[in-house]
């Protein structure tokens, strides 16, 4: 396997409250590799965009990288600081935002907010700028784009905009890409264009892709492989394939069982009985233990495996196996 | 957009129509007229003469009419303390407040505008939460223990600056001009500083919290993600947005410039119309109040319009709604 | 503490109890701006109420003067009479501290005044607007968007030069204190309607309301009863706010030479016959009256911040 685009190491990062230092994100380690589509799900405040905003640079204080390396194409970025960061940000990684109603300036036409950004990354004339600008808009299939340049964000659909979000995140060419719930804010008719869009343009160029969401249906949609957060930590890591129908970690069991999946009939719906405990209330040993149908004593007391990439599959003690979805 | 504009056009009409009927109330029926023209030794036949001069022995729609054409004509009547026709009077004297209005107009919005940007961008900085300190102080403080503060302190102490006065005038053309010597540049200093404060203040602490609301926004981070400059998502990006809703604010602020140019006239005698205004409340001169009154709403109405088309100007939203609206 | 309770009954007791022990008598504690800027404005009330007990002459007694006190420096004796003045004297003698202490309370009744009529009038209309819409609604809000168009300042200097033109001339300074309250209160009172007007439209719909429609009740006591008492917290943010302006504003007038008459000198009066002395030395004039009056404004101003965060944080 060649060299990953993206390396996370034991990732944690801290934010020092007057209740006592909070970990939203806690030894998470995984790879990205080239072309590829790695998922990261969990519920909302499991830590998925936190582990985002750390590979991009931009934890908002006083939340900071605590521990762990993270490396994009080999070179070690999250000790950059200032413009070193900022020359990264949209060369190297791109990111899409979950709402393209906000994520667009709304008083500078987007043909512009595509040349500043490719002007800012890129040794090119602002002629060749606004040539690649059309270009790019054509690429993510806005029809007209030659004069949908000049348009502002409000004369654009959301579906059109979440669109013209992802053109101005590969503008200046990046090799990964973080897509931080890009469909969430979208009309359901919408989200699997937007979806296939992002796919195909990735793969196309070899870029990887961090793909954060809460929805299942999107991680299987277009997912290679896939992360489980909880609590901050990673539950569960391995090809979509294999964590979908044979999930090994319990909670990623009781996460399936809590989507309505159309392969699974009529089935009703599983419900992971009680709620992610706060990060400042975390319990002792496997943070999961007190939800968990199948912990046991020594759950409570030490927490399951770290998982290395290539080692364990899931973060449990107690690993499922071979257990068809209930 | 057109109707919108001819909307508020009759709508300002309609504020002069109703300013115009208070002056001339005033005109007619605060004191005798006829009494504050004549001396004490009048005949019948004076005052006779003088009631059909004046057209008071007509009827009162026709007085109105007569007294708004005249006031459109600039006939505003003869002054009761000088004699003199009111419009010469404040033809004279407008020079001297226009010029210390556009002075402290230009210091109020340049630093305002750049310390509020400072500060909003500093917000934890010690220089920021200093000015910060400073500035609520400032809100509290009256315009005309400013000016005396500074006459004190500058004039008195030091004796660097004149403490009333506009220094040598020139005239250019019909206007006098304070511009061109040593001496009106000196006397202008104090006097703009007093009355730009306070506007400068509020314009700051205005733009302070606009830019802090501005840069939490999605737009800024995705912004910062596509990673541009600081000094493009600062300036380009969450200032202009800022700017929005300041302007609306900043417009209404420069019509109060001109109304509170009446203080620092008063605290500098500098020989504008405002001490001209103070004076005719003094004595009770109503042709000159009635006549400040029409020109200082006729001066607001425009400033109020002018913000709305420059709001037109700025946000491409606006324009795009208000044309579809109609 | 003991003593209090002993000598009150179980019900005020537990008022008492109530009111020290609410979320808004915390935050009081909670925040040091609040007590300090609310001991100053206690104080200073205090000695506006009391200034002819505390001032140690009667400024305006012709008879208590003496043109040789005149001048006289803060803490030294006078050069003629070996009188010493605290803060000094002005030019006809009259001691400083003494004109600081009625000035003071010349400034705050005017400025309480003005805020009363400005609330009553602006509550009034507010409810009246916003219960009874229609052409009534539009009048009363159209005349505050036109006065709103021009500061409050402007206006209260225009309806002050109206009045004394209407005023005769011998009554004229007699009549400026309550010219003034007026101008005053007329200038400030569109805040209050519109605030009370937007909370009168939101109550109205609500089910009580209807209730008490459905019961019978009439109009006016529907506003008072039921409608009232739910805009009071605002009400009293905006007063309290108001309060600090008005007293600015006073000042402003009554320096610029159309407020309050020499005869019955305001701080701002005062300062601007101080202002007169500032170029022969004689700083004390000047000083002191404005350093009270900057005290004062800045002390009502932060309790007024203070109250908006506390009562109603939504309030802007």
């Amino acid at each position: 396997m060649a060299d990953p685009v993206l390396s996370i190491r034991d990732l944690t990062v801290e934010i020092p409250t007057r209740y006592g230092i909070l970990r939203p994100v806690s030894g998470v380690s995984y790879d990205i590799a080239a072309g590829e589509i790695l998922g990261v799900v969990g519920e909302s405040g499991a830590g998925k965009s936190m582990a985002g905003n750390a590979v991009i640079g931009l934890l908002s204080p006083p939340a900071h990288i605590a521990a762990g390396e993270i490396h994009v194409r080999g070179t070690r970025v999250d000790q950059l600081t200032g413009d070193a960061m900022r020359r990264l940000r949209g060369k190297e990684i791109g990111m899409v935002f979950q709402d393209p109603l906000t994520s667009l300036n709304p008083l500078l036409r987007i043909g512009d907010q595509l040349t500043e950004t490719m002007l800012a990354h890129l040794d090119i004339s602002r002629a060749e700028a606004e040539r690649r600008a059309v270009a790019a808009l054509e690429e993510v299939g806005i029809p007209g784009a030659a004069e949908r340049v000049g348009s502002y964000p409000h004369e654009f659909s959301g579906g059109m905009r979440q669109r013209v979000v992802i053109a101005l995140a590969l503008c200046a060419e990046p090799s990964l890409i973080i897509a931080d719930e890009p469909t969430t804010a979208l009309d359901v008719s919408v989200q699997a264009q937007i979806i296939a869009l992002l796919k195909k343009l990735c793969r196309e160029r070899g870029t990887a892709v961090m793909l954060i969401t809460h929805d299942m249906g999107v991680i299987a949609e277009a997912a290679d492989r896939v992360a489980v957060m909880y609590a901050g930590q990673l539950a569960e890591l391995g090809p979509v394939r294999d964590v979908l129908t044979a999930p090994r970690h319990p909670y990623t069991h009781g996460l399936m069982g809590s989507t309505p999946l159309a392969s699974r009939g009529k089935d009703r719906l599983h419900q992971i009985p009680g709620a992610m405990p706060r990060l400042d209330a975390l319990p002792d040993g496997c943070a999961f233990h007190p939800r968990c149908p199948r912990a046991h004593d020594r759950c409570r007391v030490s927490p399951g495996p770290r998982i290395e990439d290539g080692g364990g599959r899931a973060a449990c003690l107690f690993p499922m196996v071979e257990e068809a979805v209930a | 957009m057109l109707a919108f504009i001819i909307r508020r056009v009759f709508q300002s009409i309609l504020v002069l129509l109703v300013v115009g009927a208070v002056a001339f109330s005033m005109f007619r029926f605060v004191g005798d007229p006829i009494d504050n023209m004549l001396g004490q030794e009048r005949t019948q036949a004076d005052i006779e003469r003088l009631r059909t001069e004046l057209g008071l022995d007509q009827p009162f729609p026709v007085q109105y009419y007569k007294f708004l054409k005249g006031a459109v004509q600039g006939n505003f009547g003869v002054s009761y303390r000088q004699g003199r026709p009111v419009s010469d009077i404040l033809i004279e004297r407008a020079p001297a407040t226009l010029e210390l209005a556009a002075v402290s107009g230009f210091l109020a919005i340049t630093i305002g505008i750049a310390l509020g940007v400072f500060t909003a961008i500093r917000r934890n900085g010690f220089t920021a939460n200093a000015i910060m300190s400073v500035s609520l102080i400032g809100v509290s403080l009256p315009t005309f223990l400013i000016g005396i503060l500074l006459i004190y302190l500058f004039s008195v102490e030091l004796g660097w600056l004149p403490s009333f006065g506009r220094g040598e005038t020139v005239m250019v053309g019909g206007w006098s001009t304070g511009f061109l010597t040593e001496s009106g540049l000196k006397a202008l200093i104090l006097p703009s500083i007093t009355l730009g404060l306070y506007q400068m203040t509020l314009i700051m602490r205005l733009v302070r919290s606009e830019m802090l609301e501005v840069l939490r926004q999605d737009y800024i981070r995705f912004a910062r993600a596509r990673g541009l400059r600081d000094r493009a998502v600062n300036f380009r990006h969450a200032l202009k947005n800022t700017l929005v809703p300041v302007i609306t604010v900043t417009g209404l602020q420069l019509g109060s410039i001109i109304a509170f140019a009446i203080i620092t006239e008063t605290v500098f005698q500098w020989p504008g119309v405002g001490l001209l205004f103070i004076n005719a409340i003094q004595f009770v001169d109503i042709p000159v109040m009635a006549a400040y009154l029409m020109l200082i709403s006729v001066m607001f109405v425009a400033i109020n319009l002018i913000v709305d088309l420059l709001y037109f100007a700025i946000d491409p939203r606006l324009r795009a709604d208000r044309t579809a609206a109609h | 503490m003991a003593d209090l309770t002993q000598t009150t009954t179980p019900v005020e007791r537990s008022r008492l109890r109530l009111a020290l022990e609410s979320d808004f008598a915390y935050q009081f504690r909670k925040s040091p701006v609040a007590i300090v800027s609310a001991a100053i404005v206690l104080f200073m009330v205090l000695c506006a109420v009391f200034a002819p007990l505390i001032a140690p002459y009667d400024p305006f007694d012709p008879a208590s003067l003496n043109l040789m006190n005149g001048f006289s420096k803060p803490m030294e004796p006078n050069a003629f009479t070996g009188e010493t003045f605290w803060l000094g004297t002005d030019d006809q003698g009259r001691d400083v501290f003494s004109t600081i202490l009625y000035g003071m309370r010349i400034s705050l009744f005017v400025g309480v005044a003005a805020v009363l009529f400005a609330m009553v009038l602006g509550v009034t209309l507010g409810l009246i607007a916003g219960y009874l819409g229609g052409w009534t609604e539009t009048i009363i809000m159209r005349v505050a968007d036109v006065q709103l168009t021009f500061p409050a300042i402007l206006v209260a200097m225009l309806i002050f030069g109206i009045a004394k033109g209407i005023t005769p001339v011998e009554y004229r300074d007699q009549m400026a204190i309550w010219v003034l309250i007026i101008a005053i209160g007329l200038s400030d009172w569109v805040q209050f309607a519109r605030v009370v007007r937007g909370a009168t439209l939101v109550e109205k719909n609500k089910e009580y309301v209807q209730a008490a429609r459905l019961i019978g009740r009439g109009s006016g006591a529907i506003m008072l009863r039921h409608i009232l008492p739910n805009v009071l917290s605002p009400v009293l943010v905006i007063a309290t706010i108001s309060l600090a302006l008005a007293i600015i504003a006073e000042a402003t007038l009554s320096f610029l030479g159309v407020g309050a008459p020499p005869t019955q000198p305001s701080l701002g009066t005062l300062i601007r016959i101080g202002q007169g002395f500032l170029f022969s030395g004689e700083w004390w004039i000047l000083l002191f009256p404005a350093v009270t009056l900057l005290a004062l404004a800045l002390s009502v101003n932060l309790l007024g911040d203070w109250l908006r965060d506390a009562l109603n944080p939504r309030l802007r």
